[in-house]
């Protein structure tokens, strides 16, 4: 088997006295999509945020987080994103007062070139509106213009949270079409509460439950099994559903038998 | 008709004098989230700077070139000033806010004691050009030339920030950053580079208004930063935090209010109304009149 793009080791994440992630430990395969699953409060986007190096100030982080040989967890954000990390957050998190062509311009990097190419030929969308202000577009084509600012750059591996969050289930399959066009070249770490689109995308998956992985392996098998499935995420069917919520799962034991 | 236009304009150069001041510390808050007590300084350093220079920095004077050479060196010390708070003081204690209060109360405090432990607490003339002593004939009204002065120079500053923050790469960042500063991080650019600039600025424009509000007031005094940034911070928080336009309209509204009360009323009474102002403002619209959006 080839070298893991990511390897993330025994990590420990502790927010505001709760001990969110309590020893997570898995790889993401240097092709493909590996996705993140568990129920709401689990940990999952502590666990990309931890790995981008956006944990608070006021949070603990222990564990290895490697990219290649390289560890990630002493290196600050803005470099570990020049270095080939490239993160889409939960929200989107587009700069609602700038245009879409400045939120673009925004990622653009000294001495490379930016492929706008590539991203307008994945969102035309994108350019035909560039002089809209990003606030007034609709949750689809701010997604669009989160992954787009992301792929102007050549990156390493993408980390993207929850892309098809409160999207038209049209648009979501628009959505899940360009990840997957996108995973073709780049490996993706994705959290996703969309079995649909895990099914569609997935190669491999991460369970987490109550801040630890429950269950690791091929996704397309987890997905198959029922009751696997219905136990870990709360769902018994892959279509159109997504995990039930476990506020209270974050700081509490990891669930038994899964 | 003549007393409105005075004040009108009399209000509109206090009004610039509290943007120069308020201008920075709006940029330095809705970027950095720091509350710069120490703000005041910058201006107390840039008007001591100046008046130092206009007497001893070879080529600078009280009048014609000479004075604004002695402006800008002026400019020059405020703006290291900044930086150098920024850099060595407020880097090491970003996301900490009670430290960031104590340190920059702690460092105001000290440094108006320096300026009076070195030049004494009462307020010194100012050496000013001629011209800006005396006045100008607008509509009937003798409107000194200070604060036309003032007037001019918080318009062009205005007009340069905002030509900073749409036209060049470090303003799309802090305009960005003002809105989501975490994820201008997640794009791989660092932010404390931002940081730095800001303070920069917001060091440079309160220096400039040291120098060109002592020449309004005609003395300058270890004080004067102090009192200013009290009502610099009104002008922040009914603008809005971070937006810079947002200041320019609150220090107008401020600056027009005390000057029309003052003068209609008791004198003071503009000051209370000022405070009512913020209490307003804060009811009907705590993000301020501009929001957070730093160009609006």
């Amino acid at each position: 088997m080839s070298e893991p793009v990511l390897t993330v080791e025994d990590l420990s994440v502790r927010i505001a006295g709760l001990h969110i992630l309590q020893g997570v430990s898995f790889t993401v395969a240097p092709t493909g999509v590996t996705v993140l699953l568990g129920r709401n409060g689990v940990g999952k986007t502590t666990t990309l945020r931890a790995v981008v190096g956006l944990t608070p100030r006021s949070g603990e982080v222990r564990g290895t987080v490697r990219m290649g040989a390289r560890s990630l967890l002493s290196q600050r954000t803005h470099r570990l994103v020049r270095d080939g990390l490239g993160y889409v957050p939960e929200d989107r998190c587009v700069f609602a007062g700038l245009t879409v062509a400045e939120n673009l311009r925004l990622a653009e990097r000294r001495g490379t070139t930016a492929a706008y190419d590539r991203v307008f030929a994945l969102f035309p969308e994108l350019d035909r509106r560039s002089r809209q202000r990003a606030g007034s577009l609709s949750g689809g084509q701010q997604q669009m213009l989160a992954i787009g600012r992301v792929l102007l750059n050549d990156n390493r591996l993408l980390l993207v949270d929850e892309p098809t969050k409160g999207l038209a289930p049209k648009v979501v399959t628009e959505v899940a079409e360009v990840l997957e066009r996108v995973a073709e070249s780049v490996p993706v770490l994705l959290v996703e509460q969309n079995l649909a689109v895990v099914r569609r995308l997935a190669r491999d998956a991460v369970v987490l439950a109550a801040g630890r992985v429950a269950w690791a392996g091929d996704a397309q098998e987890l997905l198959l099994e029922t009751a696997l499935t219905r136990s870990l995420l709360g769902v018994g069917s892959v279509e159109g559903h997504q995990p039930a919520s476990q506020p209270a799962a974050a700081a509490s034991a990891p669930e038994d038998g899964n | 008709m003549d007393a409105i236009i005075l004040l009108t304009l009399t209000g509109l150069g206090l009004a610039a004098l509290y943007f120069l001041v308020a201008s920075g510390l709006s940029l330095v808050f809705g970027l950095a989230d720091v509350l710069n007590f120490a703000h005041g300084l910058f201006l107390g350093v840039g008007a001591y700077a100046t008046w130092w220079a206009a007497g001893n920095l070879p080529g600078a004077g009280p009048d014609g070139l000479g004075f604004v050479v002695a402006v800008a060196f002026g400019v020059a010390a405020g703006t290291l000033m900044a930086v150098l708070v920024e850099l060595v003081l407020i880097r090491p204690l970003y996301s900490r806010t009670i430290e960031q209060v104590l340190v920059t109360v702690g460092l105001s405090l000290a440094g108006v004691a320096l300026l009076q432990a070195t030049w004494g607490a009462d307020a010194r003339p100012f050496p000013r050009p001629a011209w800006t002593r005396e006045v100008t004939s607008i509509f009937g009204a003798q409107v000194p030339n200070g604060g036309l002065l003032l007037i001019v120079a918080a318009a062009l500053v205005l007009g340069a920030i905002l030509a900073f923050l749409r036209w060049t790469r470090y303003g799309l960042i802090i305009r960005a950053g003002v809105e989501n500063r975490e994820m201008v991080t997640a794009l791989g650019i660092d932010v404390r580079k931002a940081f730095t600039l800001v303070f920069a600025i917001g060091g440079a424009a309160a220096a400039l208004a040291g120098a060109l509000g002592s020449v309004y007031f005609g003395t300058v005094s270890p004080q004067q930063g102090g009192s200013l940034l009290i009502f610099a911070f009104i002008v922040v928080v009914i603008g809005g935090m971070g937006s810079v336009v947002g200041s320019a309209y609150a220090a107008v509204a401020v600056g027009l209010l005390q000057q029309f009360v003052n003068y209609y009323g008791t004198s003071g009474l503009g000051d209370i109304c000022v405070v009512a102002l913020l209490a307003v403002v804060l009811l009907l619209r705590p993000q301020g009149i501009a929001g957070k959006a730093v160009t609006a």
